[in-house]
């Protein structure tokens, strides 16, 4: 490959980056079909490594991939004869696209219309999040399958079959009612922080698919809050993301060594986001109705008075997390919540509480693994802590983190001779 | 007397589409009955995992993804006609195309006066 073709490489993926998702949602929005606007989509940017090479960059490369797009739209309304009324669609979608390219408008941002059609209760729940996270933010079935703990190939199938309803049964492409939008907004919200945390796992930010999704997810959340802002979680969810972010460059010491919250610098965290974060949350709670993403928040904002006060209120987390436990007892909540009650009343209590955990698959849980492995280190149950680190280790995708992982496991080790 | 002629058929007939020898058996039909002059509305449908059932509890209202009842074989379409009794009725309905690899299932249509009518004839 030339250095020319490499160089336009780098700005298509560029324009992926920073545009796909927007390009997606226009051109789903039209023809009521998200598997053929991924796929005209994918043409055009096929298209795009093809030509621009020679013709060079075009000066409004969105547009120019709404126009070639729109070419597929076209084969399609053409070729579909027996569903009209979809061809009828089509051609609209492909018109649409065209006067776009040609008058250099810019285009309306449909993305959080698109995140509420995949939680449409006419899509099974279970897929709602999935959904999301591969249609809008554009995460593989693979990574998601891992994250939601099932098959790849029964994740693949099950997104697969959701689109599909979606354009056979005309499941509508719209921000719901305000009376609908609350059942929705829990799949939508669940989305947003599974995006945030996947990008998240990148901390150095030397993957820049993975910084485009932390932007995308914080953008989103920004938009769900100015969408509904009355509604308590979304602020809530907006408070936890920017408090997270606040603290990106303290995630890894210069040597790139994972550096776990307890032990970062706060001198490092951003004053600025953790004062927006600190806002939202404040106007959340006013609304006086608490829920997992105003709790979660709360908590990070725990760790983020270290800043001002030096120490951590320990007993706050473990509360914190109790109430967290309660509204919404999801694996993470429930490891979080041993975790934090280890901190307070030592690691056997701890372990207890992992003990009595039921009905969530740990075997595949990070997490879980993790914490385990540290308590059982503290309580000095070598030999069990040296499983569990094992187990957690294999389960771990960033590489820091799985030395950080490895140094406190031979740290047991070299304890015990 | 009307009756509705419900047509069953396994999963596998709403995946494919018909082949020619189907279609033609099923345009066969569809003329036959209006040549009879006893035809008088039909619908087709979609596959049954492109299904949407709502219930309403109160105030709420709650929709769930796929048909009402996950049966082998499955509502796929409907055909009223107009005969003098079931006996002619049944006999439309063994010649249905879907009889041969579904089930065919007549019902006689209950007319209810208050109604605005449904099929006018």
């Amino acid at each position: 490959m030339g250095s020319a073709e490499k160089s336009v490489e780098a700005t298509v993926n560029a324009v992926a980056r920073d545009s796909y998702g927007r390009l997606l949602s226009y051109l789903a929005a039209r023809c009521g079909d998200v598997e053929l606007a991924e796929d005209s989509l994918g043409d055009a940017f096929l298209a795009a490594l093809r030509t621009w090479p020679s013709r060079g960059v075009p000066e409004r490369p969105e547009a120019w991939l709404l126009a070639a797009a729109r070419n597929r739209l076209n084969d399609d309304a053409r070729r579909i004869r027996v569903r009209q009324e979809h061809a009828e669609r089509l051609a609209h979608a492909a018109r649409d696209a065209a006067a776009i390219a040609e008058t250099g408008e810019g285009f309306p941002d449909e993305r959080l219309k698109l995140l509420f059609l995949c939680a449409d209760p006419a899509i099974d729940p279970d897929i709602h999040t999935p959904l999301m996270l591969q249609v809008v933010l554009r995460i593989d079935a693979a990574r998601i399958a891992r994250a939601f703990l099932i098959k790849p190939a029964a994740m693949g199938q099950r997104l697969v079959r959701a689109k599909t309803k979606i354009r056979d049964a005309g499941v509508p492409f719209e921000v719901p009612a305000l009376n609908e939008l609350a059942p929705r907004l829990e799949a939508v919200m669940e989305a947003i922080y599974a995006a945030y945390s996947s990008g998240w796992e990148d901390a150095p930010g030397t993957d820049p698919g993975q910084a485009r999704l932390t932007e995308e997810a914080l953008w989103l959340a920004r938009v769900l809050v100015e969408l509904m802002p009355d509604e308590p979680e979304p602020r809530g969810l907006f408070a936890l993301l920017l408090h997270c972010e606040a603290r990106r460059s303290a995630r890894r010491s210069s040597e790139g060594r994972y550096v776990p919250i307890a032990e970062q610098d706060p001198a490092l965290w951003s004053v600025d986001l953790m004062r927006e974060a600190e806002r939202h949350l404040r106007a959340a709670s006013a609304q006086q109705r608490l829920g997992r993403f105003q709790l979660e928040a709360a908590i990070q904002s725990v760790h983020a008075e270290r800043a001002r006060t030096g120490r951590i209120d320990r007993r706050a987390i473990a509360l914190l997390y109790e109430g967290l436990v309660r509204t919404a007892p999801t694996l993470g909540a429930l490891v979080g919540r041993a975790a934090a009650t280890a901190e307070v009343d030592g690691p056997e209590a701890g372990l207890a509480m992992l003990e009595e955990i039921r009905g969530h698959p740990m075997e595949e849980h990070q997490p879980y693994w993790a914490v385990r492995a540290h308590l059982l280190a503290q309580a000095g149950r070598a030999g069990e802590a040296r499983d569990a680190f094992a187990r957690a280790i294999d389960l771990t995708d960033d590489d820091a983190v799985r030395v950080f992982l490895i140094e406190r496991s031979e740290a047991v080790e070299t304890d015990q001779r | 007397m009307k009756y509705s002629i419900l047509i069953y058929q396994p999963d596998a007939y709403f995946n494919a589409a018909p082949d020619d020898e189907l279609w033609g058996a099923w345009r066969a039909y569809h003329k036959s009955l209006s040549d009879a002059g006893v035809y008088l509305d039909s619908g087709a449908l979609k596959r049954p995992a492109t299904a949407t059932t709502v219930r309403v509890q109160g105030e709420r209202r709650l929709v769930q993804d796929g048909p009402f009842a996950e049966t082998k074989e499955q509502l796929a379409g409907f055909i009223v006609v107009e005969t003098p009794s079931l006996k002619e009725a049944l006999d439309w309905a063994a010649r249905c195309p879907a009889a041969q690899y579904g089930a065919v299932e007549v019902r006689p249509v209950q007319e209810i006066e208050q109604f605005v009518p449904v099929f006018s004839s």
